[in-house]
């Protein structure tokens, strides 16, 4: 791969990525005020002391956004890391296994996703005692029945292929047959589907956190801070709007990646990549 | 006789959108030129990749998947179709050049009716009436020898078999009453005994109505049957052009030579019956959803010695191969390993067990995992079963490679980066590796280039000859058995039907299917297929 | 059925909400020949299995939709005991919350008895469950009101709101994905994918805010919050829901176009095109009769599947404007923890998003010319 054949825009999505991780990673340093700190009145426009003016209750909304980006990250990579990590490895040994295992999974997974994954994740958490490691355990399962689902058609799309029959025949155990067989040639359809599994992380994130049960003030994070803000809308102010742009950037950043990435992949597979 | 369809220096590219790198132009036809006269057939001979379907296509100046002609005059009665507009060239397609697709299958349409498809160029171009068009349907599915001519029409394209489904076809292109038709392998996708009813039809057809054709094929034999002259095409440039007598019989060219002369190896087979090393015994077995697929096999194969075991798909060859490996358990009967009986499952039997029986596949492509060297391919039978790493793992694979007549240079190549041959070989090398008694050999040559098949078949018998392995070769070829087998067993529908040495297996008296079967497989000789159906018809006429 | 049967089609998830492309597999065998199998939740019971294999081999078509609809009863009551009886497994107690961390023993104690949850699980699931399917939810925790009486005001307000953003966006988005393939790899089609995939980016709130700002505050032209009461005009209504729709229908038209397209560039592709094109028919007559009747099914499967998003992606387009609906009710009633509300929304959007797949499916099985003319 020469970087000459990278497309624009994904070098686009790539630099947003990085300046969101850049923010994550050294939040403290590059913040001007404190994460929970009152600095001046309520609502002040953007300028001056505050490069994007204050919120509702007189904190540095760029600070806010930067040590936001820090939690928003965080959950979200945490919850697509586990959530891959759990739908892969059902996936895979259902897929390698078959029969009876499989037909379970399956059937299971498909309960699962008969209930719409916001509407299924509002019973739980109604339940649940609000702590930061349960959302992203919620966050987590939720989104592996999806990962499930395309883990298991790209692992069977490799299963049946003869180089997998040589090795069973060969004698090799499921271990050999996944790590060594079938995922060096299902990574990167795997690595597109993280990308746009950890895009709908941030946006199921925020989206929760807007209606009240996701992270938990004071912290900050980008969809609460856009529940902060909400009712200076109506004042014309528009705190509400800068973190809410905030996530929809980083959320094309990464799908302009994951485009990118996609049609390389179907490039791979023989196709012309428009299908 | 005034030319209908003359091509001159045709080049034709298109882009090639390799992965990661910057999009560049190949060039898949380069320089051909040929004519072709009114009611006359032009055999386009050639493996895949050699731009025989892409030069049938510029006859109605089509280009598939981006393809592009970019140099040279494809002329129609003496006008440069290629000059044509839009809807000059839409003037042509349909109604005075016509085209017959490889799968029928994919290319009718599944939401119509066949009649209605087969007319609708005819209406379009406003050849005929919708009435003269149904009648000349019924008068083509007449010819074609489709079965109920009068209500064929009236079935969905699902509802028919792919035999009659590449006739309908046929009728298709006939119908508009066009000057050409292109004949893109229309019988490659069926079996032989339907290919030679089809392959009848459309000759039948062809001479009724006068029209001429391109016919495509990688099949010499096929292709001696029904055109009067032959072009050879290899990588998209022409290796010989002439008449179809002189190709066949006088070949100038090396490759034509060798196309027309593979088939006529044969070796003796081995006397010496020696104790077998695979005895199949009463061998039954089904599928998961309870359809049986084998009935009462027995079979035996001496050490040393080739079992080949012909039919066609559908009979269940292939099946034979997963009961042997254990893939697929026999719901019956016992299977017997140098004496020892073994276990039913791929899971019962032992390490031991599963080194002894190697297998081969028929596409190198797939049973070789494209993210490993030919180092790892090769040298994992070797540390699997052996426990052998290191220096002296590759030392071993050094050998193999040696012994399949590859260099050292190759050991750290992917699959992608060598060519079919040699992906054959590299799996080749793999199941020695293992230092197997018996191969399962899964129509091993079957996808690859005439002559690039038998480099492979030769391999396999020298090999043979230095270290006494065994072959089980599954084949619908009758020509390979003849050169490579010791035994034959025949297979039809899921049973045995015809089983011993070569020389008695494919010697009269034959039972019915096995006749049939030898008969329909096109011999590489003028007027076969005249021969063949005039004795059919004489003995339909005897019973 | 591109669409739904390939999981690993460049058809990125849904925002919020999440619904992939069909969320639930499809239940069509390639093959309708092939008898069916007694997986656990298929096929509703005959007089014995093989009478209904003969009915099935007799009429694949109804026998393929039974099974279906089968499947999506059993799929429902699943549904409704994990919602149920999944909460009653998770952690957490409600009388606690409900009364806060410093009730008495004796208080919680009492609030449980008041409630009913001293009673036996399967009992008081069975009751549920009874009551539900005659339509009586029980009464809230909360507000002591009935959940049905409510639900019956809000549902239709919910569906009033999806109804219109369907209706807007399901020839928008039919007509641009149709664009898109007309001018396939040229500048339009480029522009529709990078803009569809940052419409696909934003989160409903956000493009909710946006609007409100714009044509609400800044320009007046909208109205905000988005009230709707009894007895008001049908104009009045419409005008209230105009943002509230336009966010939807700007939220599910990204999804939908990129669906289409590749529904549509998949039937192009195939052979039987390739075969119209080389007999000479015209542009029109080669996407009217040809395409078109093989391109229907997988696009009305497309729309079905974002339909079932759209009645999802109301939740959060109710709550940022205050609209009076399912979604709203729910949300609020899962801050105080009103769990006989949240219960019953829950199966109620649940049992729409079934329905909606299995519609998908049924539409598939209906369009499939194997299917309606057997061997």
């Amino acid at each position: 791969m020469r970087l000459a054949s990278v497309p624009i825009s994904a070098w686009i999505g790539m630099a947003g990525i990085a300046l969101a991780l850049v923010c994550a990673l050294f939040a403290p340093f590059i913040a001007p005020y404190g994460e929970t700190q009152v600095v001046g009145d309520v609502w002040l426009p953007a300028g001056g002391d505050f490069l994007l003016g204050t919120d509702n209750l007189g904190r540095d909304l760029l600070s806010r956004l930067i040590f936001g980006a820090r939690t928003t990250i965080l959950v979200a990579l945490a919850a697509t890391v586990l959530s891959f990590s759990l739908g892969m490895a059902l996936s895979f040994t259902a897929a390698v296994t078959g029969g009876l295992i499989d037909q379970l999974f399956s059937r299971f997974n498909d309960l699962m996703m008969a209930i719409p994954t916001l509407i299924f994740a509002l019973v739980v958490l109604a339940v649940l005692p609000q702590h930061l490691w349960i959302l992203i355990l919620v966050m987590a399962v939720l989104d592996s029945t999806r990962v499930f689902r395309i883990g298991r058609a790209v692992a069977l799309d490799v299963a049946v292929m003869e180089f997998v029959e040589a090795a069973r025949l060969r004698g090799e155990g499921h271990l050999w047959i996944i790590f060594r067989e079938i995922l060096p040639n299902t990574l990167s359809p795997l690595l597109a589907e993280f990308g746009l599994r950890f895009a709908f992380s941030i946006l199921f994130l925020s989206t929760l956190s807007f209606l009240g049960l996701g992270i938990q003030p004071p912290a900050a994070d980008w969809g609460g801070m856009v529940k902060d803000n909400k009712d200076g809308i109506i004042f014309g102010i528009s705190a509400a709007l800068v973190p809410g742009a905030a996530i929809a950037a980083l959320a094309v950043s990464v799908n302009l990646v994951v485009d990118w990435m996609m049609k390389r992949t179907s490039s791979l597979k023989g196709g012309r990549g428009d299908a | 006789m005034p030319e209908l369809l003359s091509v001159n220096g045709l080049r034709i590219e298109a882009t090639s959108y390799a992965p990661g790198e910057a999009p560049k132009t190949v060039t898949l036809v380069d320089g051909v030129s040929f004519s072709v006269e009114k009611g006359k057939v032009l055999g386009l001979i050639g493996e895949s990749g050699a731009g025989k379907s892409t030069i049938g296509l510029s006859a109605l100046a089509y280009g598939r998947g981006g393809a592009r002609i970019t140099g040279g005059e494809v002329k129609l009665n003496g006008t440069d179709i290629l000059a044509l507009g839009r809807a000059g060239i839409r003037g042509l397609r349909g109604s005075k050049v016509c085209y017959v697709a490889q799968s029928a299958a994919a290319a009718f349409n599944p939401a119509h009716r066949l009649g209605e498809q087969v007319i609708e160029a005819s209406l379009r171009h406003g050849i005929m009436s919708r009435a003269e068009a149904e009648k000349r349907a019924l008068h083509l599915f007449t010819i074609l020898g489709l079965p109920n001519p009068e209500t064929f029409g009236k079935r969905f394209p699902h509802q028919v078999s792919g035999g009659q489904l590449q006739r309908a076809m046929t009728a298709m292109a006939l119908c508009p009453n066009p000057e050409l038709i292109v004949f893109d392998e229309p019988t490659t996708a069926l079996d032989v005994t339907t290919q030679i009813d089809v392959l009848a039809a459309i000759k039948h057809a062809i001479e009724e109505t006068h029209t001429a054709a391109l016919y495509i094929t990688h099949d010499l034999a096929v292709v001696a049957q029904i055109a009067d002259d032959i072009m050879v095409l290899r990588h998209g440039k022409t290796v010989e052009y002439g008449s179809t007598r002189q190709i066949i019989e006088a070949p100038r060219e090396d490759y034509t030579r060798a196309l027309v002369s593979v088939r006529q190896t044969a070796r003796p087979e081995a006397v010496d019956q020696s104790s077998p090393v695979l005895t199949i015994d009463h061998v039954s077995a089904s599928y998961g959803n309870g359809f049986k697929v084998l009935h009462d096999i027995s079979l035996t194969l001496p050490k040393g010695q080739t079992l080949a075991i012909v039919g066609e798909s559908g009979s269940g060859k292939s099946t034979l191969a997963r009961v042997i490996t254990g893939l697929l358990p026999p719901t019956e009967g016992r299977i017997r390993f140098d004496g020892a009986e073994l276990p039913r499952t791929l899971k019962g039997r032992s390490k031991e067990q599963l080194r002894r029986i190697q297998m081969i596949y028929q596409m190198a492509d797939t049973a070789m995992n494209p993210r490993q060297t030919v180092r790892e391919i090769i040298g994992r039978p070797i540390s699997f079963y052996e426990g052998i790493h290191g220096a002296k793992k590759t030392e071993r694979v050094r050998q193999l490679l040696d012994q399949i007549e590859m260099g050292d240079r190759f050991l750290d190549r992917y699959p992608a980066e060598l060519s079919g041959g040699q992906k054959q070989r590299v799996a080749i090398a793999r199941a020695l590796a293992a230092r197997p008694e018996l191969i399962l050999c899964d129509e091993p040559t079957s996808a690859l280039d005439p002559l690039v098949a038998e480099g492979i078949l030769k391999l396999l018998l020298k090999l043979q000859e230095d270290t006494h392995v065994s072959y089980v070769f599954i084949t619908h070829d009758i020509a390979i058995v003849r050169a490579i087998a010791d035994s034959v067993a025949v297979m039809h529908r899921g049973r045995l039907v015809r089983f011993g040495p070569k020389s008695t297996a494919l010697s009269p008296p034959f039972d019915d299917y096995t006749d049939l079967l030898l008969k329909s497989v096109p011999e590489m000789e003028i007027g076969w297929l005249e021969k063949v159906l005039a004795t059919r018809r004489m003995e339909s006429a005897g019973n | 059925m591109a669409a739904a049967g390939q999981p690993a089609a460049p058809v990125h998830d849904a925002a919020t909400g999440g619904l992939a492309a069909g969320g639930i597999p499809p239940a069509t065998p390639a093959d309708p020949s092939a008898p069916v199998s007694g997986s656990p939740l298929s096929g509703p019971s005959m007089s014995g299995p093989n009478a209904w294999r003969r009915f099935v081999r007799r009429h694949p078509l109804a026998g393929l939709i039974l099974q279906r609809l089968g499947l999506s009863v059993a799929l429902l009551f699943a549904v409704s005991v994990m919602i149920f009886g999944g909460i009653e497994a998770l952690p957490g107690d409600f009388a606690t919350t409900y009364l806060g961390q410093s009730a008495t023993p004796q208080a919680v104690a009492n609030i449980r008895a008041d409630l009913g949850l001293d009673r036996p699980v399967t009992t008081r699931y069975f009751e549920w469950l009874g009551g539900a399917l005659q339509g009586d939810f029980g009464t809230s925790w909360a507000s002591r009101n009935s959940v049905s009486e409510q639900i019956g005001k809000r549902l239709g307000n919910s569906l009033f709101l999806a109804f219109f953003a369907a209706l807007v966006s399901i020839p928008l988005a039919v007509g641009l994905g149709m664009l898109a393939v007309q001018y396939r790899n040229r500048l339009p089609d480029k522009i529709i994918n990078i803009v569809s995939l940052a419409a696909i980016s934003l989160p409903e709130f956000f493009v909710g805010y946006l609007l409100i700002m714009v044509f609400a505050v800044q320009y007046g032209v909208a109205t905000f919050p988005a009230t709707v009461y009894d007895g008001m005009g049908f104009l009045d209504r419409l005008s209230a829901i105009a943002l509230p729709v336009a966010t939807l229908v700007l939220v599910v038209l990204a999804h939908m176009m990129r669906m289409t397209r590749a529904a549509i560039l998949n039937v192009m592709s195939s052979a039987y095109v390739e075969t119209a094109e080389l007999k000479g028919l015209s542009a029109f007559r080669i996407i009217a009769r040809h395409a078109a009747p093989n391109a229907v099914a997988p696009v009305v499967n497309v729309i079905a599947l974002n339909l079932a998003y759209l009645v999802v992606g109301v939740v959060v387009v109710e709550v940022v404007f205050v609209y009076p609906g399912m979604g709203q009710y729910m949300v609020d009633a899962v801050t105080v923890r009103d769990m006989p509300v949240v219960q019953a929304c829950g199966l109620i959007f649940a049992a729409f998003y079934i329905f909606l797949n299995m519609a998908a499916d049924i539409i598939a099985i209906l369009a499939n010319p194997r299917l309606r003319h057997p061997r």
